[in-house]
């Protein structure tokens, strides 16, 4: 009996061991889904989701970022820090060509900072600290900053800094470029085709600085408008990925449970999507922070990942998600408890007032959410009227403050410096914008706090002072955290390798290869 | 006749300009704009992201420069310019018309033959168990909503049975030409002309019965009959052709509303039709496209309009053109 069990396991480890050593098929073409269809593809200018998840095939970024957030080579193959932490030295990749065929210098990464400090919102952002940036020879790109920046290594990924070709724009105007609706990068895939409202589909880059590499031939990006279609199509075998977010939560166990069908939580660490909900900090009973702690007793966080998310996620536990850099765990808790809710309402001197909520128009999963928030709400005595808009309705609605609770979630970029801060710092208030500090919280401690965090130097001055912010927020309650959310990616399971990095399919099929 | 057509356009073109000056106003009435829709889908976006924005836009001029703007291009036959989609408006409606109408005109062909002769076949049989059937399916099909019957038959015929694809207008990287491609893109045609077939053949049913069953009754028929005409000639030439006015009344009415009326079916079958570039036009605040699919679809139900017209006077000689 025990030697059965012995060849067995002996078994199923040399079949894991062949299967770890195997070698990448060449060839082969893959059907994913896209959704909504993205409005362009030259992401220097557009930045939206789709965008970047198609575009990440056809741009570079000059790094990448693994699982815990760590740089890898893109197309700088190596970097220096100076002692300082001012100077960033970057040495790029000889015999990296555009798409057209001329060569990629560093005359082109000066040219995309300039290009995408005009056009990519967070870009301009995370550029903030920059004085200056050289490059004395052709493989050589030297950044200089006015003041240390600790997260300066996390901003090159190809979403946040995509490098822009420069024998194609320069002295153009960017925007009417007719080279944008043929966009030409130096990524392991080529644009091919564009059918509007069918497909999108993409030709391996024969010429991709990787030797060897991209493996698979084609890529069909498949646009299907209905979120039951997309499950269908990917059941009777038409789709190959649907990446995270393509189906509704409630498709996905069945989904998963499909014969030769993989499902992955990963790829999503860099993004982190953070969800909470904007409480009004400036008027309404929402403007009293007993009352904002009162929400955060009432919502079953728990009840909401296990039903409406199918224990897809982690309950969040403050302003900073699990994944990303100098988060703590080390904060007052907020655990289901109706009673300590009520008294809370009861010193918040809350009446009954009428509380308008809105929920994120994107999909049923959210729908459902709303639904069972103001489910908990009116269990303690909390008076909640829903407000129903489409998307455009939503965002104006919240640029504009009109709200009292509103659902949303939010990418926190892999350090609190871009992603986390922009929620809580005061000089981030401004109306006409659903990305900021919306709800109105002003703590001069807080923004203090993420001042100096951003500049401190070394790392380990950073993770003290972020800790502590982190704490003065969760006692403060400026938003009530719900989840930390996971958009798994479903595909077959012969598609391999898939997703390798921090921003997942984001990052293009450049490793991924079929097993056919 | 040829009066009748010029005069009838000369009113058309009126009746468009109105439109587009209340469909203008109309969708600025919605909240939210584009740029605000771009910036969330984004992720990101600052004041100076969203203002510049705007500026492409022409959002941030006044709102009657604006129209005055749009007009003008209209008037030069000019439709715009979708800044989300980065093309002409004129060649975004062009690429997506083709689709739907062929998605469209399969189904109004489909229902209104089917229809007709459904419809005939009850109200000559009416009493018996043929009648009984068919007026009941009809009421079923005209009750039922269009995306139910869409999601069962995709799930009977695509899922279960692998017999259809689900979604798609052809299918991607095939290449198939000739035959092949007719066969392919007919396969991918059979569930969403049905789903639209379906309701408009209940219609289309129902009508040509009840208006068969009335015109039996009438004085011109119990003549013919007494002349000792055949039955089968008396159905044909005295009743159905006299039934058939308010069911070619429907059925104009139907056609104007069949280029904008397949959003539903489109979107459940991912068809790259012009029902669903509208919706997505409205979810996303493209005014320029909005507006551009509006004026083509209305331009299409005022033109309908003068074909039913036309249609009346060859069925109904005693009808006069009159505009």
């Amino acid at each position: 009996m025990l030697k059965r069990t012995l060849i067995g396991l002996a078994l199923v480890c040399g079949l894991n061991a062949v299967a770890v050593a195997e070698e990448p098929k060449v060839g082969g073409v893959v059907n994913a889904v896209i959704q909504p269809e993205p409005p362009g593809l030259m992401l220097g200018l557009v930045q939206n989701g789709p965008t970047q998840m198609i575009s990440g095939n056809i741009y570079d970024g000059l790094l990448r970022y693994g699982p815990k957030l760590e740089p890898q080579p893109g197309l700088a193959e190596s970097w220096t820090v100076s002692e300082d932490g001012k100077v960033y030295t970057f040495k790029l990749r000889s015999g990296v060509t555009w798409h057209d065929g001329k060569p990629f210098t560093s005359a082109d990464v000066l040219f995309s900072i300039e290009f995408l400090k005009q056009t990519h919102a967070r870009a301009r952002g995370n550029l903030a600290t920059l004085d200056k940036v050289e490059a004395p020879d052709a493989s050589t790109v030297v950044f200089t900053l006015k003041e240390p920046f600790g997260p300066f290594l996390g901003i090159f990924e190809v979403g946040s800094m995509p490098m822009i070709p420069k024998h194609i724009y320069e002295g153009t105007d960017f925007k009417a470029n007719p080279a944008n609706n043929t966009p030409i990068g130096t990524g392991p895939y080529m644009f091919k085709e564009w059918q509007k409202g069918s497909f999108i589909r993409l030709v391996k880059n024969p010429n991709y600085y990787i030797k060897g590499k991209p493996h698979i031939d084609e890529i069909y990006w498949h646009v299907i408008p209905d979120a039951a279609a997309r499950s269908v199509a990917f059941e009777t075998g038409k789709i190959d990925v649907l990446p995270g977010g393509s189906v509704e939560n409630f498709d996905v166990p069945r989904l998963s449970k499909l014969k030769n069908v993989c499902v992955t939580g990963a790829g999503w660490e860099f993004f982190s999507p953070h969800s909470w909900l904007w409480l009004n900090n400036r008027s309404g009973p929402t403007a009293n922070t007993k009352f904002r702690q009162a929400l955060m007793f009432a919502i079953d966080r728990n009840f909401a990942r296990d039903v409406i998310w199918n224990g897809l996620g982690k309950v969040a536990t403050g302003p900073s998600g699990s994944a990303i850099k100098y988060y703590t765990s080390a904060v007052p808790k907020y655990d289901l408890a109706p009673a300590k809710a009520k008294a809370l309402l009861k010193e918040a001197g809350y009446k009954g007032e009428k509380v308008r909520m809105l929920p994120l128009p994107y999909g049923e999963t959210w729908q459902r959410w709303a639904e069972a928030v103001k489910q908990n709400l009116q269990d303690v005595g909390i008076n909640v009227e829903m407000i129903a808009t489409d998307v455009p309705g939503w965002n104006q609605k919240v640029s504009d403050w009109d709200y009292d609770i509103a659902f949303t979630y939010l990418y926190q970029y892999g350090d609190p410096a871009l992603g986390v801060g922009r929620n809580y710092v005061s000089s981030q208030i401004a109306k006409g914008s659903p990305f900021n500090n919306v709800e109105g919280y002003s703590n001069p401690e807080v923004d203090k706090l993420f001042a100096e965090g951003a500049v401190a130097f070394p790392d380990t001055k950073r993770d003290e002072i972020y800790a502590k912010a982190q704490k003065i927020l969760v006692e403060d309650v400026p938003v009530a955290w719900l989840l930390e959310l996971q958009f798994p990616t479903i595909t077959r399971c012969n598609v391999k390798n898939l997703v390798t990095t921090a921003i997942g399919v984001n990052d293009g099929f450049r490793d991924a290869w079929l097993d056919k | 006749m040829l009066a009748f057509i010029a005069q009838r356009i000369g009113k058309a073109v009126v009746v468009l300009l109105a439109i587009v000056v209340l469909n203008f106003f109309l969708i600025r009435l919605a909240p939210g704009d584009p740029a605000l829709v771009m910036a969330g889908e984004a992720g990101a976006g600052d004041q100076l992201f969203i203002s510049q924005l705007r500026e492409k836009f022409g959002l941030d001029k006044p709102m009657p420069v604006q129209l005055f703007l749009y007009v003008k291009g209209i008037l030069s036959f000019d439709l715009g310019y979708s800044f989300r989609q980065q093309m002409p408006v004129s060649k975004l409606i062009l690429d997506r018309l083709p689709a739907t109408m062929l998605l469209t005109g399969t189904a109004f062909a489909i229902s209104l033959a089917f229809g007709i002769m459904f419809g005939a076949l009850a109200a000559r049989r009416a009493g018996t168990w043929a009648d009984t059937a068919i007026t009941v399916l009809a009421l079923i099909f005209y009750a039922t909503p269009l995306f139910w019957i869409a999601l069962m038959a995709i799930l009977l015929f695509s899922v279960t049975m692998e017999w259809l694809p689900s979604f798609g207008y052809k299918t991607v990287g095939a290449n198939y030409t000739g035959l092949a491609h007719v066969l392919d893109v007919g396969a991918h045609l059979i569930l969403p002309a049905t789903t639209i077939g379906l309701f408009f053949m209940a219609t289309y049913a129902r009508m040509t019965r009840a208006s068969m069953l009335e015109v039996k009754r009438l004085d011109f028929v119990k003549t013919a009959r007494a002349k000792g005409l055949r039955d089968a000639v008396i159905q044909r030439r005295h009743v159905l052709r006299n039934a058939l006015l308010p069911v070619v009344t429907l059925a104009g009415l139907q056609a104007g509303t069949l280029v904008g009326g397949a959003v539903l079916t489109e979107t459940v079958f991912a068809w790259p039709g012009i029902g669903r570039l509208m919706y997505e036009a409205l979810l996303q605040r493209d005014y320029n496209l909005l507006l551009g699919v509006f004026v083509v679809c209305s331009a299409m139900v005022l033109v309908f309009n003068l074909i039913t017209d036309l249609i009346y006077r060859s069925v109904d000689p005693r009808i006069e053109y009159a505009a």
